[in-house]
Parts: structure tokens; sequence; C-alpha cells
């Protein structure tokens, strides 16, 4: 494998690989030296073009940990400014032989466009409205950490639906590791075709949670909203917002995920987010061992096919 | 095995008179079972258990990123549930070669803490060395071609006791 591009690229067998790979890599954080000298000379370069606190710290932890040599791009002080291309960009970047490059693009398929015109390893941290694979891959940890497997159990994801990469992510690896997947909106922000992808689709909430092991919540993505898909944030707060009353639907002992940054009382309430069932900061934890484990996976040699 | 292992113990609490500042540390995969034995070995000679923890050196490898194609190594976990600051470590493995997964235990070993002291315990002494890199106790000396082969098969890995050599 090259890159990590999307999930539906990956087979059940490299999941698990990252994921057994990851747990070893957790006691790392634990160590009084946080660092082991793996990646050691190798050079990666995080280009992100939308704003991003956890995803791009995360990957800046774990690239430190692994020794590698990081550069950050925020386009909002580079060049892309000025009118550069992303095809211009990166082969500009790529003149100066990086190892690998980590991009977070607001249009789907630009870590595809990239990793065609790139001979570095292209990590996704999220394209557009497609996927954002090492979140489903830090995801799948904490719920395997958590409850010891993750085929057979009953995920539902409650949100916005249409416009969410974390959500196809997901879906595709938990389908593939064999859980019950049950996504959960608006009727207004469920793409079309959904239920094709193996999942059952619903839009009222307190059916959706009823007996569900993991709840995830998507957040809503104003910045997303051009058209009148919400009539307004305290109706959906009302109808499909996650509350002590609604988890109760659940199983006892349910874990209650958001990939972040949460909007406290739109999509969760606070009482929720802090209460006993969040794994919310967990999930932030684990992101890095889990960055970790896809660095090093791709920085190695690649298969025949490449 | 059993017999040489009981050796060993005997040679280890001779040369470190006393055994409170000792530690067993064993190189992932065979070295974390002899590991266990010789702390079992030790403690039947004088009731004294030996904290004992497990090393993967996978990120520590100076061969990792050398390989143009192929899947990188798996990765195990290192459990070292106690410090080592000012401990005497014995590293343990099963089988001494070029001497350079030794060399990169003593840098992941060094990750973790200031020993007092680091020695190397090995089941089989197979020659070659490319490093200068010695073993303080060996069970046994087996002169061997480069050629050939060295596999120590343990019960509880392997389900039997044995040295192999096999013939390429």
């Amino acid at each position: 494998m090259k890159d990590l591009l999307a999930i539906s690229d990956l087979s059940r067998e490299e999941i698990t690989l990252i994921l057994d790979t990851a747990e070893a890599m957790q006691e790392i954080g634990e160590r009084p030296i946080k660092k082991v000298p793996t990646l050691r000379g190798k050079t990666v370069v995080n280009l992100f073009y939308e704003p991003s606190t956890r995803t791009r710290t995360s990957f800046e932890i774990a690239e430190k940990r692994l020794s590698a040599d990081t550069l950050n791009i925020a386009v909002s002080t580079s060049s892309v400014l000025k009118g550069e291309t992303l095809a211009d960009t990166a082969m500009n970047i790529e003149a100066m032989a990086p190892d690998m490059i980590v991009l977070r693009h607001p249009s789907s398929g630009a870590c595809h466009v990239l990793a065609r015109l790139c001979r570095s390893r292209i990590i996704n941290a999220g394209d557009g409205m497609h996927e954002h694979p090492t979140q489903a891959l830090l995801d799948a940890f904490t719920i395997r950490e958590r409850k010891g497997r993750i085929e057979g159990l009953k995920v539902t994801i409650v949100g916005d639906l249409l416009h969410s990469r974390v959500l196809r992510s997901n879906i595709e690896l938990l389908t593939k590791l064999g859980a019950d997947v049950c996504a959960c909106g608006p009727r207004t922000l469920i793409p079309v075709g959904l239920a094709r992808h193996g999942v059952t689709v619903s839009t009222s909430v307190d059916e959706a949670v009823a007996g569900a092991d993991v709840i995830m919540m998507l957040r809503i993505q104003q910045e997303r909203m051009q058209g009148a898909f919400l009539p307004s944030v305290r109706e959906y707060f009302s109808t499909f917002g996650m509350t002590a009353a609604r988890v109760a639907r659940a199983k006892p002992d349910v874990i209650i995920m958001h990939p972040g940054p949460m909007n406290r009382g739109v999509e969760i309430a606070s009482d929720v987010a802090d209460g006993p069932y969040s794994v919310i900061l967990e999930q932030v934890a684990n992101g890095v061992a889990v960055r970790m484990a896809v660095l090093y996976l791709l920085a190695g040699g690649a298969d025949a096919s490449d | 095995m059993g017999r040489t292992l009981t050796r060993i113990a005997h040679e280890i609490l001779e040369r470190n008179r006393g055994v409170e500042e000792l530690c067993l540390v064993g190189i992932r995969t065979r070295g974390v079972p002899i590991a266990r034995r010789l702390a079992r070995a030790i403690a039947e000679i004088n009731k004294h258990e030996v904290p004992t923890g497990a090393l993967d050196i996978t990120l520590y490898r100076d061969d990792l990123m050398r390989h143009a194609v192929g899947p990188q190594p798996v990765v195990r976990s290192t459990e070292i549930p106690f410090s080592i600051d000012d401990k005497k470590i014995l590293l343990v493995d099963d089988v001494l070669y070029t001497g350079r997964t030794i060399r990169a235990a003593l840098d992941a070993l060094i990750d973790f803490g200031r020993p007092k002291s680091i020695q190397l315990v090995v089941m089989v002494d197979r020659g070659h060395r490319e490093l200068p890199i010695k073993a303080d106790y060996v069970g046994k000396n087996l002169p061997t071609s480069l050629s050939q082969s060295v596999q120590v098969h343990l019960l509880e890995v392997d389900g039997r006791d044995e040295v192999e050599i096999q013939d390429a």
C-alpha cells in the first residue's frame, strides 16, 4: 500500500493490522521519553487547506514520537492565497523530496489527485465530503478497546449524514468488520442511496438509539450548510440532540463518541458530553497511536503492485 | 534446557551478590518465555521474585527503512511495568548472532531510564558478530556456518523445547 486515501481501499486484514499496531504504539505515549527512532530522517509535510486543531496536532505528535521531521503548511499563510493550484503546490513540495504528505482539503478526491502526481506517500486527513480514514480507524480502535470486539455490535450514528466524511469512512470500516450500523438524521440531511451501503437508515433518534452498544454523534457542519437544511438549531436539538433521556434507551454500557469539534446544545447535551458514558477524550488520545501506526506501516516498503 | 537455566540462575546470583536490584527483560518473541523461566529458576533458589518485562525492538531496528519492497514487520507491545532506573538489567534473548538485535534492545532500554548496568543472557551463541557485543551468560556456544540457521523452540511458543540447526 503506497497511500492511505480511503477506508474503502482497505481489506479487513489491513484494518486489523493497523489497529493491532496502534495497540503497540499506545505504550510509547506512556513512557518518560515518548519517542522512538523509527522514522528518523524521514520528512513529513502536513498540508492543511481547512482549519483543524485535533487532526493536525494529532498527526504532528504522532510524527514527532516516531522521530520524523515535520513541516506544517497552513494555507492561510501560504502561496495558495496568491492563487497557486493544489497541483502546483504539491509539485513544488514534491520537488523538496518529502517522504509523506498528510493532506486535508475541502474538495472530495483531492488526495487521489495528489497521490497520482506525487511519489511521496499521501495520507488523507479528510477530503471534502468523501472520507476521513484515520478518524474512522481511531473510532474503531476506541470501540475495540472498550468493547473487546466490533463484530456484532450495534453502532448508531446520529447527525448530519449528508456532509459527513467521518460517516462515510465509519460506515465502510464498521460494516467491513461486521458491526450492525444504523444511521439517523433529518430527512434533508440523508444522502440518496445510503441504505445501499449495508446500513439501516432512520429518521427517529429514539428508535435508532434503542439497544445501541455505541452512539456516535456527528457535528452539524454549519460551514457546509448553504441550503436550508434545518429550520433552526434549537429545533434540531429537540428532535435529534443527544440527551440523557435518549442515552437511557441504549444498552446500559453504551459508549458515546464524537469526532469533534462538538457543538454543545446542538447535537449533544453538555451533561452527555461530559458524562460517564462519554469516551470523547479517549478518542482524541487514541488518535495519536492510530496515526503512529499508519505512518509506520506506510513508511516502509510498498507492495509489489506499486 | 531446564538444567542450563538453573546453571545460569546460579551464575547470575553468584556474580551479582544478591537479587534486590535485578530485573529481567526478555526480547520478543522467544526471549520473553526464557526470561520468565529464569525468574522461576531464581525464585526456586532463593525465594525472591525478580520483576520481569518484555521488550519489542521492531521500532529500533537498523534495517527497518531499507527494504524497498515488502510489508513492515509487525510491531508488538513492550511491557516493562517497573522503573529500570538504577537497576541491574538482565537482557534475555534466545540466539545471539550478529548482535544487531542486542544493539537495538540497548537503545530501546535506555529510552526507559538509566539502569545501573545491563547484562546479556542468551540460550545459544552461534558466533558471526557484526558489532562489538558479548554475552555475559551463555546457555551453549554453537559454532555454525553463515549458511546455517539456528532456531530455539520453546514449549510456550512452539510446543516443544529444542534447539534446531538447519543447513540451507
